[in-house]
């Protein structure tokens, strides 16, 4: 099978310029430098790239929505705050493939007239930001950034941006206020980024792998990208199969192979001979899948109509005899822990279905709990500036629904038939 | 006020201000700075970021409590974070975090009375297909076991 970015990934020597360039490396933004810009634009539109942070949006759609003028700069930025919980497939592309990502923020940029580009990367991937940093000065030094790249009177400058550990600053808005140096709070929109951005300029967000995907689609063609994956969703995927697997990991494979196969074909069946008791199949806000839904194509039209989503293509797989409410009491810690605290629903919803699941879990929950559960969940809903609220909100109704009678035992029995612990 | 930020900390503000359209988008990477000499944000490096940036100490108190990462105060010379994630929990994680709080005789959030370790939880360390997962101070250390672990905290100077 084609791939489109891990090929070399097991090559220590990858990650250094020299290797990057044997491999054909770099030879797209030559290409692309002779390009007109609106003709790259163009070849990622056909690609049908869709956004690989979660969201999903055509990434070549989002570069129109630059204003057309070009008064004031424009500002790239790459979302490599990689925090969804299940997902660890950007981690693996900055340090195993960076200069993937230096080559398609180079493309990028040169496409969208853009002459800076912060990479914001989570603050705990310490190895990992200074691997970019030295691709930066690798590229820049044979003349791939900086000032009149490869002579084409070109200029960009790469920043690599440090977060501090804060969920949200994935969420793009939330981002762009970390970048300026604030707290993490999502803005409202309108206005949309690419109006008003980072320091009040046309701005876009693109996470890692969407961006590292470029220099294939302009050195390959868009239309051949598009075909190696489903109607809507174009090329590959870097899909991280994580929980009880006998091999957990990241596999590159095309947008809309069957999830059944990504687990127990590639990632090698289910840990200790055990059986699936749920999927979670798109990073931890996405609905949980009972075992009879997993026989379904993951690309995201498809995840959408069975009511879940492929998200930031984190499957965490969850065997026989795990408790499914202290897995819920795990997420909601988290969201409850990771809300801004901005939204009233947001800040008090995730607080309370925290302490509502933990106490289920600890034996103490009481009759009405989960009706209450679903109550605060209806009240979360479409009512905040981001999508956190709603992020807790998936996992909470969608375990709850699927998984009712190991609530009612909980509330039932005053206690955790598996022992409070997994 | 009485902060001395080293020659070197000082020529990396410089090079930082230059990155950016605006002086503010210094406040994360300079805490980093000022964690990284002193090991922790205390208020003395606020007031001085608040003077070099040309804020009030107020504003940047607000980012240094919002994020996770900022110490406000002394650590460990060793921060050990254990993921308590969904995948490192599905793996074990929470007996790791137990077993790490009785060997080191400190609750998540303590540190050791000699002021080698500070045991935390984290939540999702992005590294999930090699869960559990463990982060010392930059490092990181996967695929642990209860005997992975004590090798390692066992041979930290």
């Amino acid at each position: 099978m084609e791939r489109v970015l891990t090929t070399h990934f097991a090559d220590d020597r990858y990650r250094h310029v020299d290797a990057y360039v044997e491999t054909g490396g770099y030879s797209a933004l030559r290409k692309a430098l002779g390009m007109p810009k609106e003709e790259i634009v163009a070849e990622v539109r056909k690609a049908n790239l869709r956004g690989r942070g979660g969201a999903g949006f055509p990434a070549g759609v989002k570069w129109g929505f630059l204003p057309k003028d070009l008064s004031r700069p424009r500002v790239l930025v790459v979302n490599a705050d990689e925090g969804e919980p299940g997902t660890f497939k950007d981690r693996l592309i900055m340090s195993r493939g960076p200069h993937l990502l230096v080559e398609g923020i180079a493309i990028s940029s040169f496409a969208m007239t853009i002459h800076v580009c912060y990479i914001y990367i989570r603050g705990e991937f310490v190895r990992e930001a200074k691997i970019l940093e030295e691709a930066i000065g690798e590229a820049h030094a044979k003349g791939f950034l900086g000032k009149n790249i490869l002579g084409s009177g070109f200029d960009l400058d790469v920043y690599v941006h440090r977060g501090a550990g804060a969920y949200i600053c994935g969420e793009e808005t939330s981002l762009i206020n970390s970048l300026e140096g604030k707290r993490g709070w999502p803005r409202n929109k309108p206005p949309f980024p690419a109006a008003i951005g980072a320091f009040g300029l046309p701005t876009i967000v693109n996470n890692v792998e969407t961006i590292s995907d470029v220099p294939w689609i302009v050195a390959n063609g868009g239309e051949r990208f598009a075909a190696m994956g489903v109607e809507k969703n174009g090329g590959t995927r870097l899909i991280g199969v994580s929980g009880a697997v006998n091999r957990p990991g990241v596999y590159e494979l095309p947008a809309g192979v069957n999830l059944r196969d990504i687990i127990y074909e590639h990632a090698g069946g289910i840990k200790d001979g055990k059986e699936l008791k749920a999927v979670i199949p798109g990073g931890s806000s996405t609905p949980v899948l009972r075992p009879g839904e997993i026989d379904v194509a993951y690309d995201i039209e498809s995840m959408a109509r069975i009511g879940s989503a492929s998200g930031s293509g984190g499957v965490i797989v969850i065997p026989e005899g795990a408790c499914m409410v202290r897995a819920l009491m795990v997420l909601m810690n988290f969201y409850s822990h990771e809300s801004c605290g901005q939204c009233t629903p947001c800040r008090e919803g995730t607080g309370w279905l925290a302490k509502i699941v933990r106490r289920i879990e600890e034996g103490k929950g009481l009759e009405g709990d989960v009706e209450l559960i679903l109550d605060v969940c209806d009240n979360m809903m479409g009512r905040t500036i981001c999508p956190l609220s709603e992020a807790a909100v998936m996992p909470a109704q969608s375990f709850v629904w699927k998984f009712r009678e190991e609530f009612d035992r909980h509330i039932k029995d005053q206690k955790c038939p598996y022992g409070n612990k997994f | 006020m009485s902060v001395a930020f080293s020659e070197s900390a000082r020529r990396e503000f410089d090079a930082l201000f230059s990155r950016y359209p605006d002086r503010e988008a210094v406040i994360l990477p300079a805490l980093y700075i000022a964690q990284r000499e002193f090991g922790y944000v205390s208020g003395e490096a606020v007031e001085y970021l608040a003077g070099l940036i040309g804020v009030s100490a107020a504003r940047i108190e607000g980012v240094a409590t919002f994020y996770t990462m900022y110490n406000r105060k002394p650590v460990g010379k060793y921060h050990v974070q254990i993921c308590r994630n969904i995948s490192c929990s599905l793996l074990g994680a929470e007996h790791l975090i137990e077993h790490v709080s009785r060997k080191l005789g400190v609750k998540p959030g303590q540190t050791t009375p000699d002021g080698k370790f500070t045991l935390s939880t984290a939540e999702c360390l992005g590294s999930c297909g090699t869960a559990p997962v463990m982060q010392v101070n930059d490092d990181y250390h996967e695929n642990l076991t209860q005997e992975k672990i004590d090798a390692l905290l066992d041979r930290l100077p």
